[in-house]
C-alpha cells in the first residue's frame, strides 16, 4: 500500500503541476455547455424567410402577420417577382420563399382546395423539414381560424381534421438542452477518463521514465492503481462539477437519484480509464494517442445518440453500438437525470456497462507488460 | 580475483532475435563481484539489448543468464531488488523537484520512511547540491540531472547497477566527475556494468568487452586488450575489430 502512495502522491503533484491539464479539467465543461447550449443547438429559431404576396387580400395579410408573429421564422416581405426565388435561396437570404398567389382568398371561401407554393432551402434537411412543418401549421391553423368565423360557411363543411393532443413526457418543453447536456456531460467523462489516462501514460513511454519504474521491484497491480485512480477520483470530480453548471446555469432536471447517478459514473470511469491503458499499452508516443481516440471518439460520440435517436439508426449501426462504450453511459445518464429512472429501470444497461467495464478492464491490464 | 564464488552475473550462450534479426548472438560471459565492468560497442551492436535483457526489462530468446544468484527466467523480481539501473534516456521527472524524485524512487522500492529523509539528506550534502533540492530537475543542466540520475540509480544500494551509456551528450569534466562517482560507488562494493561508446572510458574500466555486430569479439583488462592487439589505445584496439 505505501507504494502504491509515493506514485498517488507523485501523480497528483505532476497533475497539479500541469499548467495547461489542470485549466482544461474546469474549463472544458464551461465551454462545452456553452457551445452544445447555445451555438451548436438544433432548435429552429429566427429563421429568415421571404413572402411574395401576389393576393393582397386581408387572409394573405393575416398569413403574413401570424408568420411575423411566429418565434421560428423573421419575416421580410419582397416585392413580388418570379425571378427572385432562386436569387433569395442562392445567396442565403431566406431559408425559404413562400409565394401567395392571386385568389388565395376567394379559393380559401370557395373550399375548392387553395394552394400556395413554398420553397424551401433543403441542404440541412433537418432544418428544412421542421421550416416546413411550421409553416404548413401556420398555414392550416389560419385557414381553420378563418373558415369558422365566416358565418358562410358551415362548420361541418371544414375538411375534417382529426384533433391530436399531445404530452410531452420527461422534457415537456421540448426543450433541446435537457436533451443535450447529459451528452455533454457523458463526453466530458470520457474525455477525462480515456484521454487524459491514455496521455498520461505513454508519456512516461516518451519521457523514458517508465523503464526506470520498470526495473524496480514494483507489483504491475501497485503501478496501474497508483497511475490509474487519479483519473477515476478526478473523473468523478469534474462529473459533480459539470453537473452543477448544468444545474446553476440551465436549470437542468435532476429527477433520479444522486446516488445512483454517481455509481453509473464511478463504473463508467473504470470503462473509460480501461481504455485509455488499453490504448497506451499499444501507443508509443502521444501523438498517435491523440489519432487513435479521436477516431475512435468521433465514431462512438457520433452513434452513442447524442444529437440523433438511437433507435432510428439503420440495424448495422445499432448493432455496431453494442461495442459502443459511450452508448450504454449516454442512455443511463438521460434516463437518471430526465426520466427519474431507478435502477430497475436501466439494469439491463447497468449490467452490460459493468461486464464491459470489467472485461476491458482486465484486458487491457493483461495487455501491460513490465517487461518486453 | 576470478574465482567462481564472486562472480555476480553469469551469461551463458545468450541469444535474442527480434525476428530475423540477432541483436544478440550467443554471448557467454561473467562479471566478478565488485568489479567495473565495460561494455563496450558501436551503436546498434546490441549493447542496449543486452543490458536490458540482465536488468529484467527484456526477455531473452534462449540461454541461461544469472543475475546477483537469480535467474532472469523465474527470479525477476528478486534480481528487480537487487540492481540499480540508469538508462541513456534521461530518467527523472522533469515536473517533479531533485528531493520529491529521491523520494518516489526510494518509496517505491520499499525503503522505510525515516530511512529516505535520512539518506536523502545525506546525498543532498555529499553532492553538496543544498541549493538545488527543491528545484525542478528541467530546471537543472545536464551534467548535474545525470550525476542525479546515478545516485537514485543506488539510492537502494543495489549489489549491481547497470548503466546504459550514462555519460552520453555531457562536456569531459562532467564525465569526468561522473567516473569519480562511478570509482566510488565501486570502492562500497557496487558490481558497476557500463556501456560506452567512448573509448577513453574503457580505460577506466576493470575489464572491458568489445561487441561487434551482435557477438563479443574481445574480452580482457585493457592493458592486456592493447598488449594482445599490439596498439596503445583502446580506440584502435575497436577499430582493428571493427574493421576486420
Amino acid at each position: 500500500m505505501r507504494v502504491i502512495y509515493y506514485i498517488l502522491q507523485k501523480e497528483f503533484k505532476q497533475i497539479f503541476r500541469n499548467r495547461i491539464m489542470l485549466p482544461i479539467i474546469f474549463v472544458i465543461p464551461f465551454v462545452q455547455t456553452i457551445v452544445f447550449v447555445y451555438a451548436a443547438t438544433l432548435e429552429l429559431k429566427n429563421a429568415d424567410i421571404s413572402i411574395m404576396d401576389y393576393d393582397k387580400s386581408s387572409l394573405s395579410k393575416r398569413l403574413i402577420s401570424d408568420f411575423e408573429a411566429s418565434p421560428f421564422f423573421e419575416v421580410s416581405k419582397i416585392v413580388p417577382n418570379n425571378n427572385a426565388v432562386s436569387d433569395l435561396l442562392l445567396k442565403d437570404k431566406a431559408k425559404a420563399v413562400i409565394l401567395i398567389p392571386q385568389g388565395f382568398e376567394k379559393d380559401v371561401l370557395s373550399l375548392d382546395g387553395a394552394a400556395i407554393q413554398i420553397n424551401i432551402n433543403a441542404i440541412d434537411g433537418q432544418s428544412a423539414g421542421l421550416i416546413n412543418v411550421y409553416i404548413q401549421q401556420i398555414v392550416n391553423s389560419l385557414a381553420i381560424k378563418y373558415l369558422s368565423s365566416d358565418i358562410n360557411v358551415q362548420i361541418n363543411t371544414i375538411p375534417a381534421n382529426a384533433e391530436i393532443r399531445s404530452r410531452f413526457w420527461y422534457n415537456p418543453g421540448l426543450n433541446f438542452k435537457y436533451y443535450i447536456l447529459p451528452g455533454i456531460l457523458v463526453i466530458l467523462v470520457t474525455m477525462m477518463g480515456t484521454f487524459l489516462t491514455a496521455l498520461n501514460l505513454v508519456r512516461e513511454k516518451e519521457m523514458g521514465t517508465i523503464e526506470q519504474i520498470n526495473v524496480t521491484p514494483i507489483k504491475k497491480w501497485q503501478f496501474i492503481t497508483g497511475k490509474l485512480l487519479p483519473f477515476w477520483i478526478i473523473g468523478i470530480i469534474v462529473m459533480g462539477f459539470g453537473l452543477l453548471i448544468g444545474r446553476l446555469l440551465y436549470n437542468m432536471p435532476f429527477e433520479g437519484s444522486i446516488s445512483l447517478f454517481f455509481l453509473a459514473t464511478a463504473i463508467y470511469l473504470i470503462l473509460a480509464i480501461g481504455l485509455g491503458l488499453l490504448v497506451s499499452d499499444y501507443a508509443n508516443t502521444q501523438q498517435q494517442v491523440m489519432f487513435l481516440l479521436f477516431f475512435f471518439f468521433l465514431v462512438f460520440v457520433l452513434m452513442s445518440g447524442i444529437f440523433t435517436s438511437e433507435e432510428s439508426m439503420p440495424d448495422w449501426a445499432q448493432a455496431v453500438n453494442r461495442i459502443n462504450p459511450i452508448y450504454y453511459f449516454m442512455k443511463i445518464i438521460r434516463a437518471i437525470l430526465l426520466k427519474g429512472a431507478e435502477l430497475k429501470n436501466i439494469l439491463t444497461e447497468m449490467i452490460s456497462m459493468t461486464v464491459y467495464s470489467i472485461l476491458v478492464m482486465v484486458f487491457a491490464v493483461w495487455k501491460y507488460r513490465k517487461t518486453h | 580475483m576470478n574465482n567462481n564464488n564472486n562472480k555476480i552475473i553469469e551469461v551463458r550462450n545468450l541469444v535474442k532475435r527480434f525476428g530475423n534479426f540477432v541483436a544478440n548472438d550467443n554471448l557467454s560471459f561473467d562479471v566478478y563481484k565488485g568489479e567495473i565492468f565495460g561494455f563496450l560497442g558501436a551503436n546498434g551492436a546490441g549493447k542496449t539489448t543486452a543490458i536490458k535483457i540482465l536488468s529484467g526489462l527484456s526477455y531473452p530468446s534462449s540461454g541461461k543468464i544469472m543475475v546477483a544468484g537469480y535467474d532472469v527466467y523465474k527470479q525477476r523480481n528478486k534480481i528487480k531488488r537487487s540492481i540499480g539501473y540508469m538508462s541513456q534516456k534521461f530518467s527523472l521527472y522533469e515536473d517533479l523537484t531533485v528531493r520529491e524524485n529521491i523520494h518516489f524512487y526510494a518509496g517505491i522500492y520499499g525503503l522505510p520512511f525515516k530511512q529516505i529523509q535520512n539518506r536523502t539528506n545525506e546525498l543532498i550534502e555529499e553532492l553538496g547540491i543544498q541549493e538545488m533540492a527543491n528545484k525542478m530537475i528541467a530546471d537543472l543542466p545536464l551534467g548535474w540531472r545525470q550525476k542525479l540520475a546515478f545516485s537514485v540509480a543506488i539510492f537502494h544500494k543495489p549489489k549491481i547497477v547497470f548503466l546504459d551509456e550514462p555519460t552520453s551528450g555531457v562536456d569531459p569534466i562532467t564525465r569526468r566527475q561522473f567516473w569519480d562517482m562511478i570509482y566510488r560507488s565501486a570502492e562500497k562494493g557496487i558490481t558497476v556494468f557500463v556501456t560506452t561508446h567512448y573509448m577513453d572510458e574503457a580505460e577506466y574500466c576493470d575489464r572491458v568487452s568489445i561487441m561487434v555486430d551482435g557477438k563479443i569479439e574481445a574480452l580482457d583488462t585493457p592493458t592486456k586488450l592493447k598488449e594482445n592487439f599490439g596498439v596503445n589505445l583502446i580506440e584502435d584496439v575497436f577499430i582493428k575489430l571493427a574493421r576486420k
